[in-house]
């Protein structure tokens, strides 16, 4: 899941004040706060396919982590990321046997190693990793679709949480603007199946869907710099969303980040080496590995 | 080429790699099943896994097809999901010639029942109209969902109950040669919409008592909806469904309605139940596996029922309930018990539970783990119906489940427009007009049979297509029984919409088999409760006669034993409801023993 480099932004965020020394690190905000949204659905709803499962995908993927930073770059990586993408993997992968759950996540840390460009890392780790698992294996693993309940609670909790996170980080816009993307978009589809409305609706009243909105369509590293592009790449993302839906994709909002979301940051980049002189070998190898 | 690219050559290839692994695994998983395939040489798959079945229904006399309901036309755009049960089997010797006969429920308006005697030759001859429960599905009065068997006043013939979205029914065996209806008299209620139903005598006062869970809400008449808000409103932990009756036996045909007091308080929408001992306290145990949540299982302690679903570890996860077998599986004297939910490869993967006593518990502390993946038997389709039974007379339990939702068009699926509503608001997924049309689409339909054969050391084989199971109706209640007193256990099995499939057993011989038929005389007379542990070659199978078990069915009550090769037998020990305990020695394979309780 996205939030991976929720600790990127953090770590910039995080100002010189001597309060910050009693506050918790800005960098463990992300993993505690999907802790809690995994012990609440775990303790409310039972969300999770077993313990086991999920201590294993954070397993494979801090790993993974120790494992490909160390080999890549000659350092130990923080973790803090690693564990929000296994335990994203735990959240949202549904499969009877425990393969799946190590290879999500060695693919999902695997990929922002391997799948770069000028240092940058295009794809969500997690957001990959569940993708390539359901088009790859699609006879094996499901994902989360309506193991948390139908009911307004549930969702206000998410809601109230992941508000005081994503404020803080300054990406609300992101969020509002997919949501009420969603929202008109799904009038258009309405029209378009003859299905009712609020059936289009839906998806976007489940608990789970908010995890999406809030954790993966707002991942700092692999999103956008700019607020009007960000805002731009969330819209994107609900029109290629709604494209797969007619096409019934039940997987849609997770297939149309993946599609939408490296093209953004491609796009970018290419704007970018347009305005922006080309940056020497040593800087570029230094963002190489701060990007990591 | 420098260190940095080589490492990346290397992180890539374990890249490669890992895109890699799905494909293998799923080569090797179909392998596996090529193994296990179809296969034309009966005789292989006779030495192979000990037995095959020959499907016989149409040389047995049996043509039934079922009809489905057609409920109020503003369900018509969800109409083959709502009007999606129905089918049904049960077996009784209703006329006690000592052969088992079927009786299976219809479900559209003002289709027929059939009871099919059996006629000792092979085949059946459908005598429901002659017996009066036929006609039962009249306009007004709802339609049949199911039907058990019970002795409930005890004249050693047995009694119908008669499950309906509708008016239920009770119908008293008038000694073999016709049916009464006794409903009001016996004080039911006007309407239940009701999947499942138990007789067990759950305090012990030597009357059948009767368990009714309902479904839809009591006050809805799907064919006059007031309201389309009748709807689960939600797909996981839904409370909006029907509440549940416990009729108490008073005797001379009457029923006290005792749920609220005797504990039984339930919302959730019951599709399956069953009773059997499960501490070895004397008193049946009541589990409720329900649809849109978690199951439940009412301790009793001979007079009150205490809900310990979460307590056991088979309350938690809420799935979508739709069967409740038992069976004691590892020979060791101790019941599992298998409840049926839905997988579809790549959209929803709940996976079935087989829920197994934990080492070290018992009693009340009683706790159960799902050992459904590790035993090979979790994933079944959209699974419907179960139950264990010897197929192959080795001496350990196998499971025939039964599958598949709503077959039509093979090439459209509605799986999409399913995900997206049931995901939703409670305010939106209670409706029935928010549900997107379903417009001829299929969900989960044209699924493959499953028929676990039990290696007896912790693991399950599919070899339904291997031993002749090959067809891919949508299948609701599968029940077992020697239906022609050879010593083996055939499957009868109800589709939706679809024929009643008789699947006739043969087992390779030197397997050998004990059968036991119960008569209760303090105890209940149809003996429902009564359990038999029987010990041979040094060791033990319990099993108990059931007033309804799987989903939308019942077994012949007799209770059947394989034994396998070289019989040591030692002695059966039956312990009767009413507390009797009866051992049976100096027994001898390949007989059926019809045993009455000493008084």
């Amino acid at each position: 899941m996205s939030p991976e480099s929720l600790v990127e932004v953090s770590k910039q965020k995080k100002a010189s004040s001597i309060k910050q020394w009693l506050t918790l690190d800005n960098r463990f905000v992300p993993p505690v706060f999907i802790t809690l949204i995994l012990l609440a659905g775990q303790l409310s709803y039972g969300i999770l396919e077993s313990y086991s499962k999920t201590l294993l995908a954070i397993g494979a993927a801090i790993a993974a982590e120790l494992a490909l930073g160390r080999f890549m770059t000659n350092k130990w990586p923080h973790l803090a990321s690693a564990y929000i993408s296994g335990i994203s993997v735990g959240i949202l992968l549904r499969a009877p046997g425990y393969w799946p759950y190590i290879v999500c996540s060695l693919l999902a840390i695997t990929s922002k190693y391997v799948l770069r460009w000028n240092g940058r890392h295009l794809w969500n780790p997690s957001n990959f990793g569940i993708c390539a698992m359901l088009f790859l294996a699609s006879d094996a693993v499901a994902t989360l679709s309506i193991q948390w309940g139908n009911n307004l609670a549930a969702m206000v909790v998410i809601w109230l949480l992941g508000s005081a996170i994503i404020l803080r980080l300054r990406r609300f816009h992101i969020c509002a603007v997919y949501v009420v993307s969603f929202l008109l978009l799904s009038l258009l589809r309405a029209r378009i199946t003859g299905d009712p409305w609020l059936s289009e609706v839906s998806p976007i009243t489940g608990p789970e869907y908010q995890l999406f909105i809030f954790f993966m369509i707002t991942d700092p590293k692999t999103t956008v710099r700019s607020k009007w592009g960000q805002s731009f790449v969330a819209f994107m993302v609900a029109v290629v969303e709604m494209f797969l839906r007619l096409d019934q994709s039940i997987y849609a909002p997770l297939y149309a980040l993946f599609i939408v979301g490296p093209i953004a940051m491609l796009i970018e980049m290419w704007l970018n080496s347009r305005r922006v002189p080309m940056l020497d070998g040593a800087t570029l190898q230094s963002t190489v590995a701060g990007s990591r | 080429m420098n260190s940095m690219a080589m490492k990346r050559v290397l992180v890539s290839v374990f890249f490669a790699g890992l895109l890699a692994t799905p494909a293998v695994m799923r080569w090797k998983a179909a392998a596996r099943r090529v193994a296990i395939g179809p296969s034309l040489d009966k005789q292989a798959d006779l030495s192979r896994y000990g037995f095959y079945f020959e499907e016989v229904s149409h040389a047995a006399g049996i043509n039934f097809v079922h009809k489905g309901p057609t409920l109020d036309p503003k369900l018509n755009d969800i109409m083959p999901e709502v009007a999606s049960m129905g089918a049904s089997v049960s077996i009784v010797d209703f006329d006690r010639d000592g052969w088992p006969d079927i009786y299976v429920t219809n479900s559209a308006e003002g289709s027929k029942n059939h009871l099919y005697r059996n006629m000792h030759d092979g085949t059946f001859q459908d005598v429901a109209e002659q017996m009066g429960i036929a006609d039962v599905n009249q306009s007004g009065t709802g339609v049949s969902m199911g039907a058990v068997w019970g002795d409930y006043d005890n004249d050693g013939y047995e009694d119908l109950f008669l499950i309906k979205w509708g008016r239920p029914e009770l119908f008293h065996n008038d000694h073999g040669h016709g049916f009464t209806r006794v409903s009001e008299q016996a004080g039911l209620p006007p309407w239940i919409n009701a999947n499942t139903a138990v007789w067990f005598d759950y305090d012990g006062d030597g009357l059948l008592d009767l368990f009714v869970g309902g479904y839809y809400p009591e006050d809805v008449d799907l064919w006059h909806l007031k309201s389309t808000r009748m709807m689960p409103d939600s797909f996981e932990y839904a409370k909006n469904g029907g509440r549940k009756y416990l009729f108490h036996n008073l005797g001379g045909g009457r029923f006290e309605e005792v749920s609220a007091k005797v504990g039984i308080n339930s919302r959730r929408w019951a599709l399956a139940a069953s009773a059997v001992d499960l501490r070895g306290t004397g008193h049946p145990d009541l589990f409720v596996a329900n649809d849109y949540g978690v199951s439940e299982l009412y301790l009793n302690d001979g007079k009150r029922f205490h809900e310990a679903g979460e307590q056991t570890g088979v309350g938690f996860a809420p799935k979508s309930g739709m069967n409740v077998a038992f069976g004691d599986i590892f020979n060791q004297g101790r019941y599992s018990v298998y409840v049926s939910n839905i997988s579809e490869d790549g959209t929803l993967i709940q996976g079935n539970n087989l829920w197994v006593p934990k080492e070290g518990t018992a009693g009340n502390n009683l706790v159960f783990e799902n050992l459904a993946r590790e035993m090979g038997v979790e994933l079944g389709g959209w699974s419907f119906g179960a139950q264990f039974g010897d197929l192959n007379n080795d001496g350990t339990l196998d499971l025939y489940l039964t599958n598949g939702y709503v077959s039509l068009d093979k090439s459209k699926s509605y799986w999409y427009d399913f995900t997206k509503i049931a995901g939703g608001n409670s305010a939106i997924i209670g409706d029935a007009k928010d549900w997107p049309a379903m417009d001829g689409r299929s969900l989960s339909g044209y699924q493959q049979k499953h028929v676990w054969l039990n290696d007896g050391a912790g693991k399950f084989e599919d070899v339904a297509q291997a031993v002749g199971v090959t067809d891919t109706y949508d299948g609701r209640a599968v029940a077992l029984a020697d239906l022609w007193n050879r010593g083996v256990l055939d499957a009868v099995v109800a589709n939706q919409r679809g024929p009643l499939l008789l699947y006739k057993n043969t087992v390779a011989p030197g397997n050998h088999w004990i059968e036991f038929a119960l008569q209760g005389t303090v105890s209940n007379r149809s003996a429902i409760g009564a359990q038999v542990e029987l010990s041979w070659n040094g060791q033990k199978q319990i099993q108990e006669v059931s007033g309804g078990s799987g989903f939308s069915a019942q077994n012949d009550r007799r209770l059947h034993f394989g034994l396998g090769k070289d019989v040591q037998l030692k002695d059966a020990v039956i312990r009767w409801p009413s507390g009797k305990v009866q051992t049976i020695s100096n027994l001898v394979p390949d007989k059926l023993y019809t045993i009455e309780e000493p008084k």
